[in-house]
C-alpha cells in the first residue's frame, strides 16, 4: 500500500449468485487512489463499475481480497466500522436522492449532523456558504420539488462535500442532466474537491466530462483493463 | 438535530390530516365503548353502592337485582344476636308496572321497599324525604329514569299532588332522587316497605330480597362475615357490599353478551387505528426508501431510522388522540344530559386511552419497520 493512498485495493474478486448461477462481477482488481486525485471509471453497463463503487463505499460486504479505505481494512469489518468509513465519504447519486421533506439547507445539514464537533452556528454558516458556492445562496429554504434537476444535483453536491470528506464517490452524476448543467455540476464538484483536498471517484458513461479527471480507468467484464493519466 | 420525524409528517398535510382523523376516529370509538360500558355498569351498580351497611344477606342464587329470589326475613333478624352486628334492616325489591300519567302506557319499573326508619339505601335525597315516605302510598321517583315513564318531575312541579298508577294502585309522588337507568331497569322508585306490600299485593311479607347488616364501628368486616357465615342456612349467602356489586357486574359482563360486545367494540377501535397508522407509516417509508437508503450510505445507523419511525408513530398517536379526546368529551356530555347515564371523562380513562393509542401506534410502527430493511444503501447506486 502506498503511503498517501486513500483507497487501496488488492486481489479483489466479487461474485453474485450461488452455485450454477454464480457470476463473477469483479476479478483481480488492483487499485490505489491517491489523496486529492480525481479518477474516473468508464466502462459498458454491467461491467461492475457500480459494484466496485458500493464496495469502496462500505455499502456491501467484501467477499475476499483486500480493500482499505482511509487505511481501514473493509474485509470482515463490523457494522460499526463500516458506518464510520461511510461517514468519511461524500456520496453523489445519479438520482439526487434529496429528502423531499427538507429544504435545501436542511438537506445539507443532514450531512453535518453526523459530525458532532460543529456548533449549531458553525453548521448553519457552513451549510449557507457551501450552498452559495454552488450558486444556490438564494434558494436555501426551497424544497427539492421546487428546484430544477441541475439545482437538485447541486444541492446533492453541497450535501456530499459540506463535511469536507476525504473521498467523494459519484455514480453517473450527470446522467439525468442536460449537457450544460451536467458540465456545470461536474465542474463544481471538481472545484470544491480541490478546495477541500478530497479525492473523487466518478463512475460515468458521459464522455463529455472525461477532461476533469486526472486519471481514467476502464472496467470491462469486471477487470480493470486500462489505467491512464489524463493530460488535458 | 433536525426533527426529521416532525418535518416529514408535517410536509404532507393531507396525509397528516388523514392520519389524525383516522386515529381520532379510533379513539372516539374506544372512548365511547369504554365510556358506555362503565356508565352502564355504574348505573346497574347504583343501588349496590348506595347500600347503607357493610354486609348484605341475599338468596344463594343471587346474580342480579333485576331478578331476585327472596328469603325469610327471620334469617336476617337472627343475625342481630351475633356480636359485632349493630343492626339489620330488610329491603324488598321487585318489578312493577308503571303507568305513564301523560299517555297511559305501561312500562316495567324497579321498585325498592325500604324501612323509612332504618333506610337501607344511602342516597342524600332519600334521607331528606324519609318522613314523607312514612305515610302510606307515597313514592320517590328516580329522575334519571327513561322519559317513557312520563315527565314526572315537570308534572310534579306543576301539580305537587301528582298521582301515578303502579300495579293499578294509585300512588302519590312526593320527591325525587337520582340513581339512573341501566340495562334492564329503565326506571326506579323507592317507597316504604308497607307501601311496597300494597303495590305487590300477592307477596308474602316474610320474603325479603336483601338484608342489610350494619356492623358496630371498629368491627372487622371480613371477620364478621365469617362469623355470620356459621349462622346462615345454605339457601342464603352473606356478601360484602363490594362483593354484592361485583357479582352484579360479573353477571352483566359475563353471563350476558354485554361485556363481550363492549370488549369487541374496543378491540375493533384498536384495530381500525392500528391499520390506519400502519398504512400511513408504511407509505411514508416506501415513498422515502431511496432517501432513507441515502441516509444509511451517508453514515446514519439503522437505529437512527428506527428512532425516526417510532417518533413518527408517537407524534401521530398524540396528534390523533387530542381531537379524539375532545370529541369524546363532547359526546359524553351529550349522552349524560340526554340519557342520565353516569358517563364521565375521568383522568385515569383519558390516560389509559392515551397509553393504548401510543401502544397502537407503536405496534403499527414496529410492523412498518420491516419495510425499512428494504432501504439497502447498496441499491441506491443504480
Amino acid at each position: 500500500m502506498k503511503p498517501d493512498s486513500i483507497v487501496s485495493i488488492r486481489q479483489l474478486n466479487y461474485t453474485f449468485g450461488q452455485g450454477k448461477l454464480k457470476r463473477n462481477v469483479l476479478s483481480d482488481i488492483e487499485l490505489d487512489l491517491k489523496s486529492g486525485e480525481i479518477a474516473m471509471i468508464e466502462g459498458p453497463s454491467g461491467s461492475g463499475k457500480t459494484t466496485l463503487l458500493t464496495l469502496i463505499g462500505a455499502l456491501r460486504s467484501l467477499q475476499n481480497g483486500s480493500l482499505k479505505v482511509f487505511k481501514k481494512e473493509l474485509l470482515g469489518a463490523s457494522y460499526d466500522e463500516r458506518v464510520r468509513v461511510r461517514r468519511g465519504i461524500g456520496y453523489i447519486f445519479q438520482a439526487h436522492n434529496l429528502l423531499s421533506f427538507l429544504t435545501a439547507k436542511q438537506n445539507v445539514w443532514m450531512s453535518l449532523q453526523l459530525h458532532r464537533e460543529l456548533t449549531k452556528n458553525e453548521a448553519e454558516n457552513r451549510a449557507k456558504s457551501i450552498l452559495s458556492a454552488v450558486g444556490l445562496g438564494d434558494r436555501l429554504n426551497d424544497y427539492p420539488d421546487s428546484l430544477s434537476g441541475g439545482q437538485k444535483q447541486r444541492v446533492a453536491i453541497a450535501r456530499a462535500l459540506v463535511s469536507r470528506p476525504q473521498l467523494v464517490l459519484a455514480d453517473e452524476p450527470t446522467a439525468s442532466l442536460d449537457s450544460k448543467s451536467g458540465r456545470d455540476v461536474v465542474e463544481l464538484m471538481q472545484q470544491l474537491a480541490r478546495e477541500f483536498g478530497s479525492s473523487i471517484l466518478i463512475v460515468t458513461h458521459d464522455a463529455r466530462i472525461v477532461d476533469i479527471a486526472d486519471r481514467v480507468l476502464y472496467l470491462e467484464d469486471g477487470r480493470l483493463t486500462r489505467d491512464e493519466k489524463n493530460h488535458n | 438535530m433536525l426533527p426529521i420525524a416532525w418535518l416529514q409528517l408535517t410536509r404532507e398535510k393531507t396525509r397528516l390530516m388523514t392520519a389524525i382523523a383516522g386515529i381520532a376516529f379510533a379513539d372516539v370509538l374506544m372512548f365511547v365503548q369504554v365510556g358506555f360500558q362503565s356508565a352502564l355498569y355504574a348505573s346497574a351498580l347504583g343501588p349496590h353502592n348506595s347500600i347503607n351497611g357493610e354486609l348484605v344477606l341475599v338468596n344463594s342464587t343471587y346474580q342480579t337485582i333485576f331478578s331476585m329470589k327472596g328469603f325469610s326475613r327471620r334469617q336476617l333478624y337472627r343475625l342481630r344476636a351475633i356480636e359485632g352486628v349493630e343492626d339489620v334492616s330488610p329491603m324488598y325489591i321487585g318489578s312493577a308496572d308503571w303507568k305513564n300519567p301523560e299517555n297511559g302506557t305501561s312500562r316495567v319499573i324497579l321498585a325498592f321497599g325500604i324501612d323509612p326508619v332504618q333506610p337501607t339505601l344511602n342516597l342524600p335525597e332519600v334521607r331528606e324525604n324519609l318522613d314523607r315516605l312514612t305515610e302510606i302510598d307515597r313514592v320517590l321517583f328516580d329522575r334519571a329514569s327513561r322519559p317513557e315513564y312520563g315527565a314526572i318531575e315537570t308534572l310534579f312541579q306543576q301539580n305537587p299532588a301528582l298521582e301515578v298508577e303502579v300495579n293499578e294502585t294509585r300512588m302519590r309522588v312526593v320527591g325525587f332522587f337520582t340513581l339512573g337507568a341501566s340495562f334492564s331497569a329503565e326506571g326506579n322508585f323507592i317507597c316504604s316497605d308497607l307501601t311496597f306490600l300494597r303495590i305487590f299485593k300477592n307477596r308474602d311479607p316474610e320474603q325479603i330480597e336483601v338484608g342489610v347488616i350494619h356492623l358496630e364501628s371498629g368491627v372487622d368486616i371480613e371477620t364478621a362475615k365469617q362469623e355470620i357465615q356459621k349462622f346462615i342456612t345454605s339457601d342464603t349467602k352473606i356478601l360484602t357490599r363490594e362483593e354484592f356489586a361485583n357479582m352484579e357486574r360479573d353477571y352483566w359482563a359475563n353471563s350476558t353478551g354485554i361485556g363481550f360486545i363492549f370488549s369487541l367494540g374496543v378491540f375493533v377501535g384498536f384495530l381500525v387505528g392500528l391499520v390506519i397508522v400502519y398504512q400511513i407509516l408504511y407509505s411514508d417509508v416506501s415513498d422515502h426508501l431511496p432517501e432513507y437508503a441515502t441516509l444509511k450510505a451517508m453514515g446514519y445507523r439503522d437505529s437512527y431510522l428506527l428512532k425516526v419511525l417510532i417518533q413518527e408513530a408517537i407524534i401521530l398517536a398524540i396528534l390523533g388522540y387530542l381531537p379524539g379526546l375532545g370529541v369524546s368529551w363532547w359526546l359524553y356530555e351529550l349522552t349524560r344530559t340526554s340519557t342520565f347515564l353516569p358517563i364521565y371523562m375521568t383522568v385515569s380513562r383519558a390516560l389509559n386511552l392515551l397509553l393504548i393509542t401510543i401502544i397502537m401506534c407503536s405496534i403499527s410502527g414496529a410492523i412498518a419497520i420491516r419495510k425499512l430493511r428494504d432501504a439497502d444503501p447498496a441499491d441506491v447506486f443504480n
